[in-house]
């Protein structure tokens, strides 16, 4: 396929202040041993698309460690294949960029070398599983300028704020962009997903006017207007889309993939590719009871496991039982303990006889690393 | 970047592997999957690499074609380089005419310029159908003490299973002093593991000498090693410690593979230091469900257990539907166990299907283990007697 790929890894971070206090948003853990940026790669590798910008601002070393050069998703190209595009920063000025305009800004020279008709623009705030050949194909039969992706939600299920809801018509017309709008709850929206297609030239046209008219969001000032100037079409994600906005959502989205029919949305077509660790399958001791778990490789089972997803290398020592929680990588759980609605960061050890728990509307979180 | 390698690693891989039977209608038995996510080949090639050697020749003859795919340009194992790095090499076509591999001694003869471009100081000969984790560079360093031109790997086994290993004997300091294959009242417990460490120059001339002998039959333990030893050449022995099984055929297959099961195995993959690499599967992590069970197994990636696990491996994509029952059992990627199905004690290749409500193999023997092979379908209902042996697609 004819596209480049834009990925915005740093977009989101204030909005998840306890996942994203040492990663980018693109770099939270999910779904036992992915981090969010593998779908939307994915997405991209899947769809044909065989040269993504990653555009990095703070606390990327996560980020650098887990794309590495791009072999796990077959983007270590000579030609193309993955390209980080770190912080471009110029003597005159010393701060980075806050928005997602600023940050195209400073990609400016990246669009100009790149050959491709087509840019895709994604953020790496969302799971779905979505193939950009159906996108192309719609933006092309529609004559579109630009084409948003957008998924349906009934308004009291949003969470976090900066949805963007788009007023769709006729064959996907969208003649309204609005900010966080006050809706009636049960109504059903469209919500835009934050991913985008457009010509490659539209886009650096667009960048250089708003840089020219000094102005900030790309949302807001490119987007919202040009509804009114050019031919804004919407396109639906069918199947399961998870947006990841808060710790509450993370929580909630996380356990929903234990539903066999999310699970087939998410898995059950393209694959999703992550970086590659060699660990060994799961060992189940003889005392192990799981029951309705997400589990990865490499983990050691020998207590009792419901409703939980458990990433790779934990540990659930004999006598502990574990609850509706979220065990990421390397956590170490010890005998005899009692886990309910904990979402435990990387490398947690909870010793012998604990008992913590918090309740499925307010998760317990414990921070990378924490010994308790 | 070095002009040389100090050790080229050469793995024989060309076997067929004809004790497997249905596992290697099709497959050579490297390629032979075990440990839920592992291939044989998987073993000595994160042994080279662990050990420093990242040059290494994998010849393959039988049914090459999915061990090559498998092996590809050697990225898993770290052995993707622009010089050295992991090479297939295979019979080829040469001006003074071609011929297959005639013995293990014929098919490294065959490869000498391969192995003359890196410049070696050693070689050491691999076999690919050995599971086990075992430092080469250690090896390496007791040749070199030992100003060996040889250097055998030797394990120890109990003396009445001596017979069925060629044996090794020992003087002093480990010096070699007899070779005996197969010997009816063997004098020793040292058997040869078919792992050795050669001086370049030395392999070099009794590999060419023996392709001249025209009554040879090409073999290292048969023809090189007693033509050394006629020759009193410096040859020693290296007593290995640790787990280590030729896995030539199904019951010893199936013993390597439960021999990585229980709290404390047998065989411990699990050491993060010596870690053993594979091609991962791409595929979501594994879902156990509400009346799912697994106790005492193995699990990989992608299955998804609705029914009862115990004693079994799994390998990617396995999937157990409600009131199935595995016991025992070695699964390899891709199938699929129907509600109600019970399978005790087999091996299941991919991609098989067991109907719903059938039988496979003998809970009540366990020895005798059932054997299905790639593609089988077993229909609804039937009954597959243990110790049989299903032919795949």
């Amino acid at each position: 396929m004819d596209a480049l790929g834009i990925i915005f890894s740093n977009i989101h971070d204030s909005n998840m202040p306890e996942l994203t206090a040492s990663r980018t948003t693109a770099s939270i853990p999910f779904c036992a041993r992915y981090r969010l940026i593998d779908f939307a790669l994915s997405n991209m590798v899947n769809s044909g698309i065989t040269k993504v910008g990653v555009i990095t601002k703070s606390n990327y070393q996560s980020l650098m460690d887990h794309v590495g050069s791009g072999k796990d998703w077959d983007l270590a190209r000579r030609h193309g294949g993955l390209i980080i595009l770190p912080p471009f920063g110029v003597q005159e000025s010393t701060s980075l960029y806050n928005t997602r305009l600023e940050a195209l800004k400073t990609v400016t020279g990246f669009l100009a070398r790149s050959t491709e008709e087509y840019v895709v623009l994604s953020d790496s705030d969302f799971v779905c599983n979505m193939d950009y050949t159906e996108l192309i194909e719609f933006h092309n039969a529609r004559q579109s300028d630009i084409t948003l992706v957008y998924f349906k939600a009934k308004a009291q299920n949003l969470s976090g704020t900066n949805n963007i809801v788009l007023t769709v018509g006729a064959k996907g017309k969208v003649s309204d962009i609005q900010f966080d709008p006050d809706c009636e709850k049960g109504v059903e929206l469209g919500v835009y997903a934050n991913v985008c297609v457009m010509r490659k030239t539209l886009l650096q046209n667009l960048i250089a006017d708003a840089v020219a008219h000094n102005k900030r969001h790309f949302a807001a000032d490119i987007l919202a207007p040009s509804v009114h100037t050019l031919k804004v079409y919407a396109w639906e994600h069918r199947g399961y889309f998870a947006k990841i906005s808060s710790l509450q959502s993370y929580y909630e989205e996380s356990l929903k993939i234990l539903n066999k029919d999310a699970r087939n949305s998410l898995f059950g077509v393209n694959g999703v590719y992550t970086k590659v660790k060699d660990s060994i399958p799961t060992t189940y001791g003889d005392s192990a009871v799981v029951k309705n778990s997400l589990i990865a490789d490499g983990c050691s089972i020998e207590g009792e496991v419901y409703n939980s997803i458990i990433f790779r290398g934990v540990k659930v020592a004999k006598g502990t039982v574990v609850k509706n929680s979220i065990l990421m990588q390397g956590t170490i759980v010890g005998e005899n303990a009692l886990i309910n609605c904990i979402i435990a960061d990387k490398n947690v050890v909870v010793k012998d006889r604990r008992v913590l728990s918090g309740c499925d509307t307010h998760p317990f979180f414990i921070h990378k690393s924490t010994v308790l | 970047m070095l002009s040389q390698k100090e050790c080229v690693a050469m793995l024989l891989a060309g076997g067929q592997g004809s004790r497997l039977y249905a596992l290697t209608s099709k497959i050579a038995k490297p390629a032979v999957p075990v440990g839920g996510k592992y291939r044989i080949i998987d073993f000595p090639l994160s042994n080279c690499i662990n050990s420093g050697i990242d040059t290494v020749g994998v010849l393959t003859q039988y049914e090459p074609f999915e061990l090559n795919d498998y092996i590809g340009n050697g990225q898993p194992w770290d052995l993707d380089r622009m010089y050295g790095g992991v090479h297939i090499l295979s019979p080829y076509q040469a001006k003074r005419g071609s011929e297959w591999y005639k013995g293990t001694a014929n098919a490294i003869y065959q490869n000498l310029s391969f192995i003359k471009r890196y410049k070696p100081e050693y070689v050491l000969i691999l076999s690919g159908d050995h599971i086990y984790k075992m430092n080469y560079a250690k090896m390496l360093a007791e040749h070199k003490k030992n100003g060996a031109d040889v250097t055998v790997a030797t394990i120890e086994v109990p003396i009445e299973e001596a017979s069925r290993f060629g044996v090794v004997n020992v003087g002093e300091n480990g010096k070699i002093v007899e070779f005996e294959e197969k010997p009816k009242k063997p004098k020793s417990n040292l058997a040869s593991m078919g792992i050795y460490i050669f001086s370049a120059e030395k392999l070099y001339k009794y590999l060419e000498e023996d392709e001249l002998d025209t009554k040879s039959s090409k073999d290292f333990g048969k023809n090189i090693l007693p033509n050394m030893l006629n020759a009193g050449e410096r040859m020693f022995a290296y007593v290995f410690k640790g787990y280590w099984k030729d896995v030539g055929t199904i019951d010893s297959l199936y013993e390597a593979n439960m021999d990585l099961l229980g709290e404390r195995p047998l065989f411990d993959i699990s050491d993060t230091n010596w870690r053993i690499h594979s091609k991962n599967p791409i595929a979501p992590p594994h879902y156990i469900g509400e009346n799912g069970s697994v106790e005492g197994s193995l699990v990989a990636l992608g299955c998804e257990i609705e029914g009862k696990v115990k004693n079994s491996i799994l390998s990617a994509n396995v999937t157990v539907e409600a009131g199935a029952e595995i016991v025992g059992s070695v699964i390899f990627s891709g199938c699929t166990v129907k509600a109600g199905a019970k399978v005790y004690n087999s091996i299941m290749a991919e991609d098989v299907v067991i109907g719903e409500n059938s039988v496979v193999g003998s809970s009540a023997q366990p020895r005798k283990i059932t054997l299905l092979g790639r593609g089988a379908q077993i229909a609804a209902g039937a009954t597959v007697e243990g110790g049989s042996i299903v032919e795949g697609k």
